[in-house]
C-alpha cells in the first residue's frame, strides 16, 4: 500500500511536472507566426533546442512507466480514473501556481464537471 | 474582439485536430497490434514482432496520427493556456463513446452516457471562458 502511494506520489509529480514543464517551453518559443508547413517544421524545430522541452519530456516518459508499474500492483479500476483525473486536478492548481494562469469561477466549474465525468466514463 | 474570436476559433479548431489524431492514431495502434497478434517474450518472438511492426502500413498509420497529436498539442501549448487545453480536450472521451456507439454497434451503460454528458457540459463551461489569460513570454520578452 505505501509502495503504491508513493508510486502515485511520484507519477503525479513527474505527470503534471512533465506537461507544466513543457507548456512553460512552448510559451517561451512562442506560436508559431502562421499555421502552414514551413512555419509549423520551424516550430517544432525551435522546440526540439529548447532545454525546457528536454527536462518536461523525461519527466513524462518516467511517468508512464510509473503508470505501468501502478497497474501491474493495483486493480485497474482504481488506477485509471485516479490517473485520468490528474491533469485536471493537479494540472488546473499547477497551472495557477507555477504558469500563472487566471482560473476563474466559471473555469473551475467547468473543470470540476470534466472531472465528475471523465471518473464516470473511466469507471464505467 | 476579431483577435479574441480569431484565437477561439484557431483554439477550437486545434483542439478538434488533437484529439481526432489521439484517438485515430490509439485506433489504429490497437488494430495494427491486433493483426501482429499475442507477441511472445522470446528474443526470437520479439525481434518477429519488431518486423511486423515496422513493415505494417497500419502502425505506420498510427504514429503519423499520434505525431499529428503531438505537435497539435505542442502547438496548443504555445498560445492557450493548459487550464484551458486540458479539460476542452476531454471531448475526447465524448468522441470515442460516440464513435464506439455507431461505428463498433457497442453498448454504452447509463453511467457512462451521464459521464459523457456531464464532460459535454463542463467543456462547453470551459470554452466560454478565455482561451489565454497569460503572456507570451516569448513576446513579453520582445
Amino acid at each position: 500500500m505505501i509502495r503504491s502511494l508513493l508510486a502515485f506520489t511520484l507519477f503525479i509529480l513527474c505527470s503534471t511536472g512533465g506537461e507544466i514543464i513543457i507548456t512553460h517551453a512552448m510559451k517561451i518559443i512562442g506560436e508559431p507566426a502562421r499555421l502552414r508547413p514551413r512555419e509549423v517544421l520551424e516550430f517544432l524545430w525551435r522546440a526540439l533546442r529548447n532545454p525546457w522541452f528536454w527536462t518536461g519530456m523525461p519527466l513524462l516518459a518516467a511517468s508512464f512507466y510509473l503508470l505501468l508499474l501502478l497497474l501491474s500492483w493495483e486493480p485497474i479500476s482504481l488506477v485509471i480514473p485516479a490517473s485520468a483525473l490528474n491533469p485536471y486536478v493537479f494540472g488546473t492548481l499547477a497551472a495557477k501556481y507555477f504558469l500563472g494562469e487566471q482560473i476563474s469561477s466559471g473555469r473551475w466549474a467547468g473543470v470540476a464537471l470534466v472531472c465528475a465525468g471523465v471518473a464516470l466514463v473511466a469507471l464505467s | 474582439m476579431k483577435r479574441e474570436l480569431r484565437l477561439r476559433i484557431k483554439t477550437f479548431v486545434m483542439i478538434l485536430v488533437m484529439v481526432v489524431c489521439a484517438n485515430a492514431g490509439d485506433l489504429m495502434l490497437k488494430r495494427g497490434m491486433t493483426k501482429i497478434g499475442v507477441v511472445p517474450l522470446t528474443l526470437a518472438g520479439l525481434r518477429h514482432a519488431f518486423f511486423l511492426t515496422v513493415t505494417s502500413a497500419t502502425i505506420w498509420i498510427a504514429i503519423l496520427f499520434l505525431v499529428g497529436f503531438t505537435a497539435s498539442y505542442m502547438m496548443l501549448m504555445s498560445w492557450a493556456d493548459y487550464s484551458y487545453v486540458m479539460p476542452a480536450g476531454a471531448f475526447g472521451y465524448a468522441l470515442l463513446t460516440f464513435l464506439a456507439v455507431v461505428f463498433l454497434h457497442e453498448t454504452v451503460s447509463p453511467r457512462r452516457w451521464i459521464g459523457v454528458a456531464l464532460i459535454c457540459i463542463g467543456v462547453l463551461v470551459v470554452g466560454l471562458t478565455k482561451p489565454r489569460t497569460t503572456e507570451v513570454i516569448a513576446r513579453a520578452a520582445a
